[in-house]
C-alpha cells in the first residue's frame, strides 16, 4: 500500500509537472531588466538559438546600486582573517622526587604570519636553588609544518651555585615532524663564545582520547665546558621522560610520570664531583594547562 | 489529473486531486495564499508575511542548555521570523540595529542589487549601531531560503532565519502542510573565542581519535602490517582520519526550529496528508544527515530551485543549503525527523504528529566514519606515497606516475605555503557518492547526481572561459583560503559583466566545504559538463573536483566564500567583482 501510494505520489507529482507546463505557460517577460535576470527556460522548449542569452542592460541606476559608496568601510572590520590570538600553555608544571619543582611552560601572541614566544623552562631544587631560563623569540612559519625563531635567552643567576646569569642569542625551529613528533631545536650563542644545542622530542600515544602517555626526550650539548654550571662540552645530558595526563578538559590536565637525566662525560663527571649520580631517575607529578 | 492516477484505488486518488488543487488554485490565481503551517502548529515560531518588514537585530537573553547564556537575534526569537515573501514583490525591509557593533543581514540565495546584499564592506557599508538600513529589491524568484547575519560571526550566535518565497506559478507538487525545519548548531561560548579556540587547538572537540586499543583492534581484524601501513599513511600526512568536524557536538547543541533534541518542536499532520519540510541548514559549522525512518523522502526542490522529484531515504545538508521534501504519514503515530550531525557526535529532530504530545524515539547515532586516503583523492595507490604526495612542497605536476586518473595540477602558491597542509593527487567529481558516512548503509541517499533542475538556465552558453580555484586550509593552524590564499591578502576574482564562466572547484584539504557565491546562480555540472542543477551553495567533498556555470550577470562586488562560518572567518573567502 505504501509503495503504490508513494509510486501514486511520484506519478501525480510528473503529471502535474506535465499539467503546470501546458497550462501555465511561463509568465511573459516583464520588459524591466530585474525581471529578465531571473528567467528561466522550461526543459522541454528548445526555441531559442543557443548561445543567444544578452544579459540585461544597465543603466546608471544599476551602476550606482552596483557599487555603492562604503563610506571608508571595508572587510577587515567585519571578518579578520588573521587576529590577534594568544595562548599560555605549561607543557610541563610538576613537583619531582628528591623536594624540586620544575616547569616548562610556552606562551604566545601574534598573528598567523608572525608571533613572539616567551618560553620558559627551570626547577627549583633544595639543594641547587632555581636553575632557570627565560627566552624571547620571533617566530615565523616557514613551511607547513615548521617555524623558524630568533630571539634571545636569559639564564638566571644561581647564588648557590655560584654564577651569574648569562644571555645567549638563539635561533631554532619548531614543529611537526611526519608521525606527528612535536620536535623542537635551538642553537645559542652565549658570552664568551659559549655555544649550546637543545633538542626535544615529543609524542602523544592515546590510550583514550582523554588519557594520554606523553614520551619525551630532551638533549643538551655544549660547546665548550662550564664547569660553573656543571655541563661538559659535547653531548652533556639527555633528560627523558614519561608522563601519563588525564584531560579532565582539554586544558586541564593532571599528570604523573617518571624522569630519567643521563649525563655523559664531562657532564658526568662535572655532577659526580660533588656527589651526586650521574644518572638520575625521578617520580614527577603535576599538572599541564593552557589557556 | 489524467488517466495515470486513475489506476490507483480511489482514496488516494481523491487525496491527491485534493492536494492538487490547494496547492494550485489558489496560488495559480496569484492570490496571497495563507500561511499553511501559520495554522497547523501552536509552537511554530513567528512567521512575517507581506511586502513590508521591520527587522530589529538585538542581544537576547536564552537558555539553550540550561545555562544562561546572551544570544544576538532578530526580532527577539531564535531562529528569527520565518520571512514569507511573493515572488515578483517588491519588499521592503527596515533592519534596525541595536548592538553595540555593526551588524548586516543578507538574503541568502536571493538575486539583488548588490547594496542590498548585506555584505558589510563589500556591498555596503552596514548597520552601524544604532543605525538602520533600508533593504528594497524586487523579487525575481521563489522558493526556500535563509537570511542571516554577514557580520563579525553574528549568525553563529543566532542571526539566521527562514526566507519564503511564494511562486507566481503553481508549483509542480502538491502538499497539505508546509512545515520550515531550520537546523542549527548553538554554543554557549562568545563565537570569536571559539574561533580563537580553534586558532590555539583546532583539535580541541576531536575527541575520537584513534587510540592504542584501535590499533590492537585493527591489527587483529586487518593484520598488522594493513594496520600498521595505515597508521604509518596519516602519520606522515600528519593526520587524523576522525577529523570529520572542527566542532561538533562536544561544544555544539543542535537545534532544529530553535530546540534542542530533547526538546523537540511539533509539526502535525492528519494520517494521509502530504506533509513539505523546508529543510535549511542554518548551522555555522555543521553537516547534518536527515532522515525519518519508516517514511520515504521526496526531494522536489534544492536551493530554492524545483527539481524533478527524487525519491530517498536520507538526506546530507550542507550548511546553506535547503531542500523542499514531501512526506505522507499515513498511520496515526508520531515519527520523529532525524538530523545527526555528520561526525555522529549529536544530533536535532523534530517530530510529526498526528497530536501534540506525541512522540517517537530518535534512532541510535550511525557509526562514525573514518576519513579514507580515497575520500581525499589518493587513491589506495598513494599509501606508499604518502608523505610525498602530501606535502606541501610537492610540484604534482612534475611527478610523472602511471594512473588511470590524471594527477592533479595545483597553483603554484600553494608550493612551500604554510597554511597549505595537504593537496589532492587525483580528485573526481564524485556526484553520484552519497558522501562518508552514508555509503552502503542500506538507505536510499540522496546524491547530487539526483538533483535536476525542472528549468534549464537561460543562458546556455559555453562558458567562455574556465576559473580553477583551489579550497586550501591548514587543520592546524587553521588557517583556510582558496589557492593558500587568504582572503585578505587576496586580489578580487574579476568577471566581465555578461560573460559566462566555468568555476572549478578542487578541494585539498581533507574537510567539506560548501562553497556559497553570493549574487548570481551557480549552475552545477554533471562529470561530462552538462547542465545538472540550479544551486546557491555547491558542496565540495575532500578529493573532489566539481565544477559550475555562472552568468555574470549581476554589477558589483560579491562575496564568494565557505559556508562553514569559521573557515570563512579563517580565510576562506573571494570577493568576486563584475565589472563593465
Ligand atoms: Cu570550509
Amino acid at each position: 500500500m505504501r509503495g503504490a501510494l508513494a509510486i501514486g505520489l511520484l506519478l501525480c507529482m510528473q503529471s502535474a509537472f506535465a499539467q503546470d507546463h501546458s497550462q501555465h505557460a511561463m509568465p511573459p517577460s516583464s520588459p524591466t531588466t530585474t525581471d529578465e535576470h531571473a528567467q528561466h527556460r522550461e526543459h522541454t522548449t528548445g526555441d531559442d538559438a543557443p548561445g543567444d542569452y544578452r544579459s540585461p542592460v544597465l543603466t546608471d541606476a544599476d551602476r550606482a546600486a552596483a557599487f555603492p559608496d562604503l563610506h571608508g568601510h571595508d572587510m577587515s572590520a567585519h571578518m579578520d582573517d588573521d587576529p590577534f590570538v594568544w595562548m599560555v600553555m605549561a607543557d610541563r608544571f610538576e613537583w619531582q622526587q628528591g623536594d624540586a619543582v620544575a616547569w616548562e611552560g610556552t606562551a604566545w601572541f601574534g598573528h598567523d604570519r608572525g608571533r613572539l614566544w616567551l618560553r620558559s623552562e627551570g626547577e627549583r631544587e633544595r639543594n641547587h636553588g632555581t636553575e632557570a631560563n627565560i627566552e624571547a623569540l620571533w617566530g615565523e612559519p616557514v613551511n607547513a609544518w615548521w617555524d623558524v625563531l630568533a630571539g634571545v635567552r636569559h639564564d638566571i643567576s644561581n647564588e648557590r651555585l655560584g654564577h651569574h646569569g648569562q644571555d645567549w642569542l638563539a635561533i631554532g625551529v619548531q614543529g611537526l615532524a611526519p608521525y606527528k613528533f612535536e620536535v623542537q631545536a635551538t642553537v645559542y650563542i652565549g658570552e664568551g663564545g659559549q655555544s649550546m644545542l637543545q633538542a626535544e622530542v615529543e609524542y602523544e600515544l592515546l590510550l583514550t582520547n582523554k588519557l594520554i602517555l606523553q614520551p619525551r626526550i630532551e638533549a643538551t650539548a655544549l660547546g665548550r665546558n662550564d664547569a660553573v654550571r656543571g655541563i661538559g662540552s659535547g653531548l652533556g645530558e639527555v633528560d627523558a621522560g614519561l608522563r601519563l595526563r588525564y584531560e579532565v578538559r582539554r586544558e586541564v590536565a593532571p599528570y604523573i610520570g617518571i624522569e630519567r637525566a643521563v649525563r655523559f662525560g664531562k657532564t658526568a663527571d662535572f655532577a659526580r664531583a660533588p656527589g651526586d649520580d650521574a644518572h638520575e631517575t625521578r617520580w614527577v607529578a603535576g599538572v599541564r594547562f593552557w589557556f | 489529473m489524467n488517466d495515470e492516477t486513475s489506476r490507483f484505488p480511489d482514496t488516494t486518488r481523491r487525496r491527491l486531486l485534493r492536494g492538487m488543487a490547494l496547492g494550485s488554485a489558489a496560488a495559480g490565481l496569484g492570490l496571497w495564499r495563507e500561511p499553511v503551517w501559520a495554522l497547523a502548529t501552536p509552537n511554530q515560531s513567528g512567521v512575517l508575511a507581506g511586502k513590508d518588514f521591520d527587522l530589529s537585530i538585538g542581544r537576547t537573553p536564552v537558555n539553550i542548555t540550561g545555562r544562561a547564556a546572551s544570544a544576538i537575534t532578530v526580532n527577539g526569537s531564535l531562529p528569527g521570523p520565518i520571512l514569507r515573501w511573493r515572488e515578483g514583490d517588491e519588499v521592503t525591509l527596515r533592519v534596525r540595529n541595536t548592538l553595540a557593533e555593526t551588524s548586516a543581514i543578507h538574503w541568502h540565495g536571493i538575486l539583488l542589487p548588490a547594496n542590498m546584499d548585506g555584505v558589510p564592506g563589500l556591498s555596503f557599508h552596514g548597520i552601524e549601531p544604532g543605525g538602520d538600513y533600508l533593504y528594497r529589491f524586487r523579487v525575481r524568484q521563489s522558493g526556500t531560503y535563509w537570511y542571516h547575519s554577514h557580520s563579525s560571526l553574528q549568525e553563529q550566535a543566532g542571526v539566521y532565519g527562514a526566507l519564503i518565497v511564494d511562486p507566481l506559478e503553481p508549483e509542480p507538487f502538491a502538499f497539505d502542510r508546509d512545515y520550515v525545519v531550520m537546523l542549527s548548531d548553538w554554543t554557549d561560548m562568545d563565537p570569536h573565542r571559539l574561533f580563537a579556540r580553534l586558532k590555539k587547538r583546532s583539535d580541541y572537540d576531536n575527541l575520537y581519535k584513534r587510540t592504542v586499543g584501535d590499533f590492537l583492534r585493527d591489527a587483529r581484524e586487518d593484520g598488522i602490517t594493513a594496520a600498521v601501513a595505515d597508521r604509518k599513511a596519516w602519520g606522515a600526512m600528519r593526520m587524523s582520519p576522525t577529523d570529520l568536524a572542527d566542532v561538533n557536538g562536544n561544544t555544539y547543541t543542535y537545534l532544529a526550529n530553535g530546540r534542542r533534541a530533547d526538546d523537540d518542536w511539533t509539526g502535525l499532520f492528519t494520517p494521509g496528508e502530504r506533509v513539505r519540510l523546508r529543510f535549511v541548514n542554518g548551522a555555522a559549522m555543521t553537516f547534518f544527515d536527515v532522515r525519518i525512518p519508516g517514511l520515504k523522502l521526496t526531494v522536489v526542490a534544492a536551493d530554492g530551485q524545483n527539481i524533478q522529484p527524487v525519491e530517498v531515504d536520507e538526506f546530507r545538508i550542507a550548511p546553506a543549503e535547503t531542500f523542499d521534501v514531501i512526506v505522507q504519514p499515513e498511520r496515526d503515530e508520531a515519527h520523529v525527523v532525524f538530523a545527526q550531525a555528520m561526525d555522529r557526535s549529536g544530533h536535532a529532530r523534530i517530530t510529526l504528529a498526528p497530536r501534540m504530545g506525541m512522540r517517537a524515539p530518535s534512532p541510535a547515532l550511525d557509526k562514525r566514519a573514518l576519513l579514507t586516503m580515497d575520500d581525499m583523492g589518493h587513491g589506495s595507490h598513494a599509501m606508499s606515497t604518502a608523505e610525498m604526495s602530501c606535502g606541501a612542497n610537492m610540484d604534482h605536476s612534475k611527478m610523472s606516475m602511471p594512473m588511470s586518473t590524471p594527477m592533479q595540477a595545483h597553483p603554484a602558491s600553494e608550493t612551500g605555503n604554510p597554511f597549505v597542509d595537504m593537496q589532492t593527487m587525483s580528485p573526481t567529481p564524485r556526484l553520484d557518492d552519497p558522501g562518508i558516512g552514508l555509503r552502503d548503509n542500506g538507505r536510499r541517499v540522496l546524491r547530487y547526481a539526483d538533483l535536476h533542475s525542472l528549468q534549464v538556465p537561460d543562458d546556455d552558453r559555453e562558458p567562455s572561459r574556465e576559473i580553477e580555484l583551489h579550497l586550501t586550509g591548514h587543520m592546524e593552524r587553521f588557517v583556510w583560503g582558496f589557492d593558500g590564499i587568504k582572503f585578505s591578502d587576496a586580489e578580487p576574482v574579476r568577471l566581465k559583466y555578461g560573460e559566462r564562466v566555468r568555476f572549478t572547484l578542487v578541494n585539498d584539504t581533507m574537510m567539506e566545504h560548501p562553497v556559497h557565491l553570493h549574487g548570481m546562480w551557480s549552475d552545477l555540472e554533471d562529470a561530462d559538463g552538462k547542465f545538472l542543477v540550479r544551486k546557491h551553495s555547491v558542496s565540495i567533498p575532500p578529493g573532489t573536483k566539481r565544477s559550475f556555470r555562472v552568468t555574470a550577470d549581476a554589477l558589483g562586488r560579491w562575496a564568494f566564500h565557505c559556508h562553514m562560518l569559521m573557515h570563512m572567518e579563517a580565510g576562506m573567502m573571494r570577493e568576486v567583482r563584475v565589472e563593465e
